[in-house]
């Protein structure tokens, strides 16, 4: 595949902005020449049908959810409702100057604001900032409601945060940014945290706890108000990592549980799209002794008009250059009012009966180490089916019956671990064709493994050298390799 | 529910064979404590028409966009090429997630990684990374990196950051035990640097600043012993200025938005993020690395993975995950289109129709430039009387100007700051200066 330095290119494009139409002075006569660019930037000249072809073919080596099944699991990949789009580029919103007057930004501020009282509700909590891009970024954010809270109180030597070991690996890393030390608890037989492992850490060094619900085996924590209780006799608070919420939206609250702060991740449960790993958003739901706590500015309703609010003593300050992703905020809104409370039920009605559907059937084929009632996702596992063969092998075969693979090796309580999360907008028939493709490659596996050993074979690329990727890293173009144009 | 493709008959067999009667039964596990607290949320459905006319007429609400802006502080009205949403309205770009599988990703990592070589070759670095959320998160990220890098447990950054910036920089410092001390500013708008502390891990410069003052970089690397020198950059400016690579910068940030993205209200934005060869393995965020596949063909997947925390968990460089990848190929799409001849050209437009309009503005009596540093596009006035009153008349005759209470923090305790692009006519310039002048 050619990268835009690979295409012939040619002087004098243009063309796209107009002549200068002020007297000219020129940069050396306004600026001092040792502040002005000497040498130029080796960003290539191409004309428009160039640029749109290649980036037209990159685009075709893309896997994206309008292409078909997208089990991976933990990332929700629903269908992205196309009226979203478009709402995210009217004008009115897409144009809009994040310093202008907030009296003059009144229509995103409102719908800012009206969002933030959904999410509020949907949490059952009663604090709400949009600020947070992405759910690792809401984690860090909640941790620092946590570091703010705890000082406030005169307690700062809570420094400890329990992890279960089937927890997201964005969650430890986010502690250890927030300035916490990690304690792993284990799971019991059951996949659910161990209460007496729970019991040992608790102390007074503790922060408190992160938990995912349903957690990453999509097994519901059954009591969890009692590790909730014993957090907060502790004098702990609850993380709730809300990547998991398709699981339960339209059923039950994270504030009903105990939760202390819980993200969102839009780009998930709310159906915006991921633009290949980004932009998202991470809103978080607080309880009512962090409120004061939120990052500024919030989001206030003053009579009719909205404003923003800077003026909040105990907040941890801004963790975003302005309101967050509010691009990303209008589709999540859109999708609520288009759901409304019977959809958003119904979401995760065929969510948990498509994972149980895929489950009961797939479990015939593959390990299910947790055999039991799922929530939106499960995780097989790849380990025994044929020698030789492993959890990666059967995550490329995949590929060439037209699916993007599951999760693969995570959690990492599951030995070779398939994470698969079909969601709610996977028909039957498409969650049968995939079965019987896993079914098929479990054949093969036994029969004519190099079939595996060796996919995909219907990709754009063969199996990527990623030992070479890591040892050898080139990570910019090599321009002064050109000449030797080894492209394919 | 027109996005849930199964019928009722559906529900029933699939219910059938997991071996239950009702829905409601596999919710069985969910604590009937929390079942029976549940609360809708009394919102009934809307059809799609609906909810496009209920948020048109929200965007209708939204005045400054019928204005002209003049706003800049690190967001700009640029123009953006029509191919730029073009090509991110394809959906295999924007349906996909992180490139976990590459073979299946080949596209995004491709554009990852040529938006590495532009950032890199843009900045004068050896390495960018694939994007962060945007220009104040990673310039806190760069901070980080630099006292993971020296651990001294303290930086020194300019008076004259964003605002923005500057909050999150001091909350992720606060939150990460990085103590933060201001460098004060001269006169002349620039960063006064005969002063640096010695025992800071880095030192943190933005240029063009908040009051569009371009900084002098030449001799600060000397100046600051083995302190790691940090840039924020305006990525359009690097079509005229030196970018920070020539001097010997060891971190670049920025904010990627006017690379091609909208306004947006603030977000989503493009955390720019490069640095030098040899504190790669300390930089955060994802990176796109070129590779072979089984037959020797060249393609491209995450590389330097060991710094993450799907394999580090709690010792990874940061916990980025999701970033702006849709973001970060806007960039490179406006500047594959764009070129170096078109970024050097709006480069000069914005140089030239600032300088033009900064020099009306000082012909006029009771106005004056208080910061005499060279500029790029955005500078500050100074009225002698009431600047809110200037702002309202401005915003009266249709220009979207800032309110003066974003430049108190940098002692401007009666100023306005004015951003000029590409997009601003000369009728318009001219028109602008015309209102001051009759404001008087």
């Amino acid at each position: 595949m050619k990268t835009i330095f690979d295409h012939p290119q040619r002087e004098g494009i243009g063309g796209l902005f107009p002549e200068l139409d002020v007297p000219r002075i020129g940069a050396e006569g306004l600026i001092d020449r040792a502040l002005l660019r000497s040498q130029e930037p080796r960003i290539p000249d191409l004309s428009e049908p160039t640029v749109v072809r290649h980036f037209t073919a990159l685009s075709k080596l893309n896997y994206g959810v309008d292409d078909g099944f997208y089990p991976l699991g933990s990332c929700t990949m629903k269908h992205n409702p196309k009226v979203n789009e478009t709402l995210a580029r009217l004008p009115g919103l897409a144009g809009l100057h994040p310093l202008a007057d907030p009296d003059l930004a009144q229509g995103t501020l409102a719908f800012l604001y009206e969002l933030s009282d959904l999410l509020s509700r949907i949490a059952g909590m009663p604090g709400i900032s949009l600020q947070p891009v992405a759910g690792a970024h809401g984690e860090l954010t909640g941790l620092f409601l946590f570091r703010g809270y705890f000082e406030a109180r005169g307690e700062t030597e809570r420094r400890r945060i329990l992890l279960p070991d089937s927890a997201h690996g964005t969650n430890p890393a986010s502690a250890a940014v927030a300035g916490f030390s990690v304690s792993e608890i284990q799971s019991n037989d059951a996949g659910m945290v161990d209460l007496d492992a729970l019991d040992a850490e608790l102390d007074e060094t503790v922060a408190g706890i992160m938990l995912t619900v349903p957690n990453t085996l999509g097994i519901f924590e059954e009591r969890i108000a009692e590790v909730t209780d014993r957090i907060h006799a502790a004098g702990g608070l609850c993380y709730f990592d809300g990547a998991n919420l398709n699981a339960f939206i339209g059923r039950a609250r994270p504030g009903d549980m105990g939760a202390d702060v819980f993200h969102f991740n839009l780009h998930k449960t709310l159906s915006t799209p991921h633009g290949g790993g980004g932009p998202g958003a991470g809103p978080i739901a607080v309880s009512e002794p962090l409120v004061e706590f939120l990052p500024v500015p919030s989001i206030e309703q003053n009579g009719e008009a909205y404003a923003l609010v800077w003026d909040r003593p105990n907040s941890i300050g801004s963790v975003h250059s302005f309101y967050g992703n509010v691009l990303v905020a209008v589709k999540a809104y859109a999708y609520l009012l288009q759901l409304g409370d019977e959809g958003l039920r119904a979401v995760s009605e065929d969510a948990v009966l498509n994972a149980n559907y895929l489950q009961e059937r797939l479990k015939k084929t593959y390990p299910l180490p947790y055999d039991r009632l799922c929530k939106h996702e499960f995780v097989l596992s790849g380990k025994g089916l044929a020698e030789g063969v492993c959890t990666l092998d059967i995550a490329k075969r995949l590929i060439d019956y037209g699916f993007h693979p599951p999760t693969v090796y995570f959690p990492l309580i599951v030995r070779e671990a398939l994470m698969i999360e079909p969601t709610e907008t996977e028909s039957r028939d498409g969650l049968d064709r995939f079965a019987e493709a896993m079914e098929r490659i479990a054949a093969e596996a036994r029969e004519a493994p190099e079939l595996l050993l060796d996919a995909p074979h219907q990709a754009p690329v063969r199996r990527l050298d990623q030992t070479r990727a890591a040892r050898d890293l080139v990570l910019t173009y090599p321009f002064d390799d050109r000449e030797g144009g080894e492209l394919a | 529910m027109r996005y849930l493709p199964h019928s009722s008959a559906d529900r029933r067999t699939m219910l059938a064979s997991i071996g239950v009667f009702l829905i409601d039964d596999l919710f069985a596990d969910i604590p009937e404590e929390v079942a029976a607290a549940f609360r809708p949320l009394g919102l009934p459905p809307k059809s799609e028409q609906e909810v496009v006319a209920a948020l048109t007429d929200l965007s209708a609400r939204n005045a400054a966009v019928e204005k002209t802006c003049f706003i800049g502080g690190g967001i700009y009205d640029h123009y953006a090429p029509s191919l730029v949403d073009h090509v991110l309205s394809r959906s295999e770009f924007y349906t996909a997630y992180t490139p976990y599988q590459p073979e299946v990703s080949q596209g995004t990592l491709t554009a990852m990684f040529e938006f590495q070589t532009l950032i890199s070759e843009l900045t004068g670095m050896d390495v960018a990374n694939g994007s962060l959320y945007d220009g104040a998160t990673a310039a806190a990220e760069a901070v980080l990196m630099a006292d993971r890098i020296r651990s001294r447990g303290r930086v020194a950054i300019a008076r004259t950051l964003f605002a923005n910036a500057r909050r999150v920089l001091e909350t992720y410092g606060w939150a990460s035990g990085t103590e933060v001390v201001e460098l004060p500013m001269l006169a002349s708008g620039r960063t006064d640097l005969t002063d640096v502390p010695d025992d800071v891990s880095a030192v943190l410069l933005q240029s063009p600043n908040a009051l569009g003052v371009i900084e002098d970089l030449a001799g600060v690397k000397e100046r600051i012993g083995d302190a790691l020198l940090i840039v924020s950059i305006n990525p359009i400016s690097l079509g005229v200025l030196a970018p920070p690579g020539d001097f010997d910068a060891d971190i670049v940030v920025g904010e990627g938005q006017p690379l091609g993205l909208s306004m947006a209200y603030g977000g989503p934005l493009l955390g720019l993020f490069a640095t030098r060869a040899e504190h790669l393995r300390q930089m955060p965020g994802r990176v796109s690395g070129r590779t072979v596949d089984a037959e020797g063909k060249t393609g491209y997947t995450m590389a330097a993975q060991t710094r993450e925390q799907h394999i580090r968990r709690e010792r990874a460089t940061s916990n980025i995950c999701t970033n702006s990848a849709l973001c970060a190929l806007a960039a490179t799409v406006y500047l594959a289109t764009v070129g170096a001849e078109g970024l050097r050209h709006v480069a000069e437009l914005n140089l030239e129709k600032a300088h033009y309009l900064a020099d009306r503005i000082a012909e006029i009596e009771g106005f004056d430039l208080p910061f005499s540093g060279p500029f790029f596009n955005e500078f500050v006035i100074r009225p002698s009387e009431d600047a809110t009153a200037v702002q309202r008349r401005l915003l009266d005759a249709g220009f979207l100007v800032e309110a003066p209470e974003g430049l108190r923090s940098f002692g401007v305790e009666n100023g306005l700051r004015i951003a000029v692009t590409e997009r601003r006519t000369r009728a318009e310039l001219d028109r602008f200066a015309d209102v001051l002048g009759g404001a008087r």
